[in-house]
C-alpha cells in the first residue's frame, strides 16, 4: 500500500488538505488527525522527520506555517517521503508561483489535482512536474 | 472606492481561468485561515453547513456556483463535520459536461463515499460513460474515480474498458488504467488474475510514466510470488541501468538524481528477486555497485536511494564488495549530525548485521548515543536494532534495558509491541530459568493488560514441563521459585488480570507442592485475590480452580481438609453466582471435596496439567445407554444432512439473508451453506477445565511477520481432538523447546567457563575501545562504555540467534579482518581490471557517452520485450545488442520539449541547498522568479488580491502568506 494519507496541517493544527488512501470515517480521521497532529508540532527540528504512530509511520515536514504530514507503512523509504513532499511543494510553486498557505486554501481542488496525479492507490505514480501539471493546464486553457 | 476594489478583484480572479471562486467563497476560506481556535473554526463550519444546506436545495443552480458549494461542503467534512446532505449534489455533479466541473465533481465523490456507499451505484454508470469519451482527460477524471470507488462486486462492470484502456494512444491513461487494474488486484486477486500479463507488458510501455507506474503493481505481484517473476530481472536491471545512466527525460529527474523514485522501487524489486538467489542476485551486483558509485551522498534524496541501495544488498545474495559499500554508506548516516540520516542509519544497520554482524561493532558509540538520545523515534528505531542484534551473552542487558524503556512510556500500541519483543527474547535467550521467570514477571506486572493472553499460557506451559525433561529437581525448584514470587507480588496493590490468571493457576498445581506452604495459607491467599478483584469473572473462576486443585492434593494425599471461613463465604457466593461458569466451578469443588481419597486422586491428579486426555469424540462411552432407549422406543437419531426438511428451511434462511446484505449486483455464485461442527466436550474433561475460555486480545505475535517463531511442532496432534490447548502449544512443546534447552543447560552447567569467557571477550574488546578512542579523541564515560561492551561484546563470539540462517562466520581476530580487508581490496582491483576488459555489456543497448540523434526506427521496447522470454533470451538479446544501439531513444523525450530550460534552471536552483537546511525547518531555496512554471501569478498580484478581500499581513495569521519555500 505504501502511503495512507496526506495531510497539510497548520501550526495552529487546522487541517488544510486531507487525503486518505484507506477509508476512514469522518470522527475517525478527525481522531487521527488530533492525534498525530499533537505528536509533531510537539517535536522540535533537531528531532527525527519521522513518527511512529500506532502500526505506521508518519514522515512530516514543515514548510513556513504549513507541515505536511504522509502517514506511510512501516517498510516504505522515510526519505523519499521526505523528499516527496518537497517535490509536492515544488510543483505546487511551480504552479502557483511562491505558494503559500492561502493558495492551497482557494484552490484546494487544485491541490487535489496534483496529489491524484501524483499518487495512486497508496504509490508514488509520476514525479514529472511537467506530467502532473499539465492536466490543470489544459483544463484552465479549456474553461 | 467599493466599485474599485471589486474590479481589481475581479482582475485578480481573471488569472485563474475557469477556477471561478465568488465572494462568498473567499469570505469562507478567509475566515477559516483566521481562525484562531479549533472551536472558533467549528463555529464557522456550522454556520456554513446551515447556509449549504438551504443552498443546495435551490433550484437551478449554475454549475459554476454548485461546483463551488461542492467545494464548500469539502471544506465542511475536512474540517470534521458531517456534509453527507450534499453528497447527492456531488454524485449530480459527474454527469455535468464540463470537464473541470466534472471532475471537480469526481474528486468530491472520491473524498465523500467510501466504495460501499450506496450512492456509488449511481455513479458507476457514468464511469462507464467517461471510460468511453473521446476526450482523454475525461477518460483520466474517470480512472481516478475507478481507483477510489470501484469495489469488488462491481470490477466486473468497468473491467472490459480498463482493459481495452491499457492500449490507449496517451501514456496518461495507460498510465491511470495500469493503476485500475492494481487497484482491481488489490480488492480481489482472482478477478484479474487472467490479466497479470498486461503489467509485464506495459513494463515495457516507451512512455518512462507508463513504466513508473507498472511498478507498483509488480513490486506487489513480485512479493507475493517471487518465483513467477525470476525472468524478470534483467529487465529490472537493464531499467535501473538505464535510468541510473540519465537516459530518462530531463523532466523525471529530482535534485539532479535521475528519477530516484522510480530507481527506489526497482531497488525494492531487485531486493525481492534476489533473496536468497545467488543467480539473480549476480545480475544486480554490477548496476546496484554503480548506483553506490553515483549517489550523491550530499542530497536527501541521494540519501535516500543509498539507503534502498543498502536494503537491497542486505536482501540479495551477498556480495563481499557491495557489503563494503553499504557498511561505508551506513558509518557515514551514523556519523552524520542529521537525525534523519542517524535513523536511517539504524535501520540500515538492522539490516546488515543479518549478514555481517561484526560490522555492528565499529558503531558501538553510534549506538548508545542513539539509544540515549532524548529524540523518542530514533530510541524506537535504536530498540529496533537491539532486538535484532540480541544474543544469550547480552540478552540480559538488552531485555532489561527494554523492560526499563517499558515502563516509562504511555503509548499502549508500542508498550505491548515492545513487551511482546521481550518476552520473546526472553524465552528464546534467557539464561536461567529464575531470570526468565522474573522478567516474564515484570513485563506481566507493568504491561499484563496488553500481552497476549498466548504469553501467559506459555508461561504456564513452561512452569508446568520445566525445562529439562531429566532433571526432575531442577524442575520443582523451577516451580518453588515461581510461587516464592507470585506470593510476593501478590502483596502489590494492582496486578493485571491476565497476570492473576497466571498467578492463580501456578498457586493452584505447585502451592502446596514442595510443602514450604500449608494449604491454608495458598487458599488463604487464593480466596483473598478472589475478594480483591472480585468483578473479574476470569479470575475468579481461576481462584476456584485454583482453590479445588489444592483441596484435592490435600484429599489425596490423606490428609483432612479444613475449608478457612473466608474460603466458606466465597463458595457460597459462588455457588449463588450470576455466572454459570463460576457457579459449575463452586459445585464441582463442593463435590470434590465430598469424595474419597481414591476417586480424588483419580479425578484430580497431582502435576499432571501436561498429560494427554483422551477424548471420545463418537462418545462411544454412550452406546450402551442408546441401545437401551432404543430398545424401550427411543426414536433414532437422524444425521443433519438426511433431515430433508430442515435443508430446506435453512436453504431459505441463506438466500433470505443473502437478499438482504447485497447490493443487487451480484456477480458470483452464493457461498454454499456452512455446516456446523459441534464438539461437545464430555463430562470426563470436567478436571480440566482451568481453560477458561478467554475472548483472545489482538494477537500481538501474528501482527508481526518478521518477528522470529520457533520451528513448528509436529502437526500430527492436530487432528485429534484433545484439551483446549490452542492458546498454549508448540511454544514449549518438547521439540521447540529443545535449542532453548541446551543453551540454558550448557550456562548452568559451565559456569565458570561462561564466566572466563565472558572476561576474554572484555579484553579483548578494551582494545577495541582504545583504537576507537584514540581515532576519535573523544571522551566517553566509562557507563557507556560498560554498556556497549555488554551489548557488543559478545559479537565476537560465534554464538547467534538460530533464526537467523546466515553462514558467515565472524573471524575472532583483528589480524584475520585485516587480511580480509587486503583480500577484498586486491578483489576490487581485479574487478576493475576485469571491467576495463570487459566486452560490451550485452544489456547496455546504448553508447553511454554518445548522445542518441536519429529517432529509433524500430520500438527498442519491442525487443525488450523479446527478452521476457526465456526461451529466446540470449539471441534475442544479441540481436538487440547489435541492431538497436538506441534505447536510450526511448527515455529521451522528442527534441523541442519546452520544458528542459526551465527544468534545469529550477533543479539547479533547488539542489544548490544543503542536506542541513532540507531536513526539518523551512528550506531556504530561492526560486529564481524567470523559473517559474507558465501560469504563475505575480507575487505583487496576489498581494493586491489578498488585501482586495480585505485580509492583510497584519492581521491574525500573518503566516497564510508566507511563501512555504522561503
Amino acid at each position: 500500500m505504501g502511503i495512507r494519507f496526506i495531510l497539510m496541517v497548520n501550526k495552529q493544527g487546522q487541517t488544510r488538505l486531507a487525503q486518505y488512501y484507506e477509508w476512514l470515517t469522518v470522527e475517525e480521521r478527525r481522531a487521527l488527525e488530533g492525534e498525530i497532529v499533537r505528536k509533531c508540532l510537539a517535536r522540535n527540528e533537531q528531532q527525527c522527520s519521522f513518527v511512529e504512530h500506532r502500526n505506521y509511520k508518519i514522515v512530516y515536514r514543515r514548510y513556513a506555517s504549513l507541515f505536511f504530514l504522509v502517514g506511510v507503512d512501516n517498510d516504505e523509504n522515510e526519505l523519499a517521503i521526505l523528499e516527496f513532499i518537497h517535490l509536492l511543494v515544488e510543483t505546487m510553486d511551480r504552479h502557483f508561483g511562491n505558494v503559500c498557505e492561502l493558495d492551497i486554501m482557494f484552490h484546494l481542488e487544485k491541490a487535489h489535482f496534483m496529489l491524484e496525479e501524483m499518487v495512486m492507490n497508496g504509490s508514488i505514480v509520476e514525479t514529472s512536474k511537467a506530467n502532473i501539471l499539465s492536466p490543470i493546464q489544459l483544463m484552465e486553457k479549456a474553461t | 472606492m467599493e466599485q474599485l476594489k471589486t474590479i481589481g478583484r475581479e482582475l485578480a480572479m481573471g488569472s485563474q481561468g475557469g477556477f471561478y471562486q465568488s465572494k462568498e467563497f473567499l469570505d469562507l476560506v478567509k475566515s477559516i485561515g483566521e481562525a484562531r481556535s479549533k472551536a472558533e473554526e467549528d463555529r464557522i463550519v456550522l454556520g456554513e453547513i446551515e447556509t449549504l444546506k438551504r443552498r443546495v436545495s435551490e433550484p437551478d443552480i449554475p454549475k459554476r456556483k454548485m461546483k463551488e458549494y461542492i467545494l464548500r461542503l469539502v471544506y465542511v467534512e475536512m474540517l470534521g463535520h458531517d456534509a453527507s446532505f450534499g453528497y447527492i449534489h456531488a454524485v449530480k455533479m459527474t454527469h455535468d459536461d464540463s470537464l473541470l466541473v466534472k471532475r471537480t465533481g469526481y474528486l468530491a465523490v472520491t473524498l465523500f463515499l467510501n466504495e460501499d456507499h450506496d450512492l456509488i451505484i449511481l455513479i458507476v454508470n457514468t464511469i462507464q460513460k467517461d471510460l468511453k469519451s473521446d476526450n482523454y482527460l475525461v477518460v483520466c477524471a474517470a480512472l481516478n474515480a475507478v481507483c477510489k470507488l470501484i469495489n469488488e462486486e462491481t470490477i466486473p462492470a468497468v473491467l472490459p474498458q480498463v482493459v481495452d484502456l491499457l492500449a490507449h494512444p496517451k501514456e496518461a491513461v495507460r498510465k491511470k488504467a495500469i493503476m485500475a487494474l492494481h487497484r482491481f488486484y488489490q480488492k480481489s486477486p482472482s478477478s484479474v488474475s487472467h490479466l497479470v500479463s498486461n503489467f509485464r507488458k506495459r513494463l515495457c510501455d516507451n512512455d518512462p510514466g507508463v513504466m513508473g507506474a507498472t511498478l507498483c503493481p509488480l513490486f506487489e505481484l513480485v512479493s507475493t510470488d517471487v518465483n513467477s517473476y525470476k525472468d524478470l530481472v534483467i529487465s529490472f536491471v537493464s531499467i535501473l541501468k538505464q535510468v541510473a545512466e540519465r537516459r530518462l527525460p530531463k523532466a523525471y529527474d529530482y535534485h539532479q538524481m535521475p528519477a530516484p523514485f522510480i530507481q527506489i522501487k526497482l531497488l525494492k524489486i531487485l531486493a525481492l528477486l534476489g533473496s536468497g538467489d545467488k543467480q539473480a542476485s549476480e545480475n544486480m551486483y554490477t548496476v546496484v555497485g554503480d548506483i553506490f558509485r553515483k549517489c550523491d551522498s550530499s542530497s536527501n534524496i541521494g540519501n535516500a536511494v543509498l539507503y534502498e541501495c543498502i536494503c537491497c544488498v542486505s536482501s540479495i545474495y551477498p556480495n563481499p564488495k557491495l557489503l563494503e559499500s553499504a557498511a561505508d554508506a551506513i558509518s557515514r548516516f551514523l556519523k552524520s549530525d542529521s537525525h534523519n540520516l542517524k535513523y536511517m542509519g539504524i535501520d540500515a544497520l538492522g539490516r546488515l548485521i543479518k549478514i555481517s554482524p561484526e560490522i555492528a561493532e565499529q558503531h558501538q558509540l553510534a549506538v548508545i548515543d542513539c539509544l540515549e538520545d532524548p529524540d523518542d523515534t530514533l530510541k524506537r528505531k535504536t530498540f529496533e536494532l537491539l532486538y535484532k542484534m540480541t544474543k544469550s551473552t547480552n540478552v540480559e542487558v538488552i531485555v532489561d534495558r527494554m523492560i526499563d524503556y517499558m515502563i516509562s512510556i504511555n503509548d499502549n500500541h508500542y508498550k505491548t509491541e515492545i513487551a511482546s519483543r521481550c518476552v520473546e527474547l526472553a524465552e528464546q535467550f534467557a539464561p536461567s530459568n529464575q531470570w526468565f521467570i522474573l522478567i516474564m514477571n515484570k513485563v506481566f506486572e507493568h504491561a499484563g493488560d496488553l500481552v497476549n493472553i498466548k504469553v501467559a499460557h506459555n508461561l504456564m506451559r513452561l512452569i508446568a514441563e520445566g525445562f529439562g525433561e531429566d532433571d526432575d529437581s531442577a524442575d520443582s525448584q523451577l516451580r518453588s521459585s515461581a510461587v516464592d514470587s507470585y506470593l510476593h507480588i501478590l502483596g502489590e496493590p494492582k496486578i493485571p488480570s491476565v497476570f492473576l490468571q497466571l498467578i492463580c493457576w501456578v498457586l493452584g498445581e505447585y502451592g502446596t507442592a514442595d510443602g514450604k506452604y500449608s494449604a491454608s495459607y495458598i487458599t488463604g491467599k487464593l480466596s483473598d485475590v478472589a475478594e480483591a478483584y472480585s468483578n473479574d469473572e476470569t479470575v475468579k473462576a481461576y481462584a476456584v480452580t485454583a482453590l479445588m486443585k489444592i483441596y484435592a492434593f490435600e484429599i489425596a494425599a490423606g490428609r483432612k481438609v479444613d475449608m478457612l471461613p473466608e474460603c466458606q463465604s466465597l463458595m457460597e457466593q459462588f455457588l449463588a453466582s450470576h455466572s454459570t461458569d463460576l457457579q459449575q466451578r463452586a459445585y464441582e469443588l463442593q463435590a470434590v471435596i465430598g469424595l474419597d481419597a481414591h476417586a480424588v486422586e483419580s479425578i484430580m491428579p497431582s502435576d499432571a496439567s501436561c498429560e494427554d486426555i483422551e477424548v471420545d469424540k463418537a462418545l462411544s462411552f454412550l452406546n450402551g445407554y442408546i441401545q437401551d432407549s432404543i430398545e424401550k422406543g427411543a426414536q433414532p437419531y437422524i444425521p443433519e444432512s438426511e433431515r430433508s426438511g430442515m435443508l430446506n428451511i435453512s436453504n431459505f434462511r441463506n438466500q433470505d439473508h443473502h437478499g438482504a446484505s447485497s447490493h443487487g449486483l451480484k456477480f458470483e455464485a452464493y457461498e454454499l451453506p456452512k455446516q456446523t461442527v459441534q464438539s461437545r466436550i464430555p463430562p470426563a474433561t470436567l478436571a480440566s477445565t482451568e481453560f477458561v475460555p478467554v475472548p483472545e486480545p489482538m494477537s500481538v505475535r501474528e501482527s508481526y511477520p518478521t518477528t522470529i517463531v520457533p520451528s513448528a511442532s509436529s502437526d500430527a496432534e492436530s487432528t485429534e481432538l484433545k484439551l483446549r490447548l490452542d492458546g498454549v502449544q508448540k511454544k514449549w512443546g518438547r521439540q521447540t523447546h529443545s535449542p532453548a534447552t541446551s543453551t540454558s543447560s550448557s550456562t548452568s552447567k559451565k559456569t565458570v567457563n561462561g564466566i572466563k569467557q565472558v572476561d576474554g571477550s572484555n579484553t579483548s574488546n578494551s582494545s577495541t575501545w582504545e583504537t576507537y578512542d584514540s581515532r576519535k579523541h573523544v571522551e566517553i564515560n566509562s557507563e557507556k562504555q560498560k554498556l556497549a561492551a555488554s551489548l557488543f561484546g559478545g559479537s565476537s563470539k560465534t554464538e547467534k540467534k538460530p533464526a537467523t540462517g546466515h553462514k558467515i562466520s565472524k573471524p575472532s581476530s583483528h589480524m584475520v579482518e585485516k587480511s580480509h580487508v587486503r583480500k577484498s581490496s586486491m578483489e576490487i582491483a581485479s574487478e576493475k581490471k576485469a571491467l576495463v576488459h570487459q566486452p560490451p555489456d550485452l544489456l547496455d543497448f546504448g553508447e553511454p557517452t554518445v548522445q542518441s540523434s536519429d529517432p529509433p526506427s524500430v520500438d527498442p521496447f519491442k525487443e525488450l520485450e523479446g527478452l521476457l522470454e526465456p526461451t529466446t533470451q540470449l539471441g534475442s538479446t544479441a540481436a538487440a545488442a547489435t541492431n538497436s544501439p538506441d534505447i536510450m531513444g526511448l527515455f529521451t523525450e522528442t527534441p523541442g520539449g519546452t520544458h528542459n530550460k526551465d527544468d534545469s534552471d529550477i533543479l539547479s536552483s533547488l539542489s544548490k541547498q544543503p542536506v542541513t537546511n532540507m531536513v526539518g525547518g523551512a528550506t531556504s531555496t530561492q526560486v529564481a522568479q524567470s523559473s517559474k512554471g507558465p501560469n504563475r501569478k505575480d507575487s505583487l498580484e496576489k498581494d493586491s488580491l489578498v488585501r482586495q478581500m480585505g485580509v492583510t499581513p497584519s492581521s491574525p495569521n500573518p503566516n497564510l502568506f508566507k511563501d512555504l519555500l522561503g
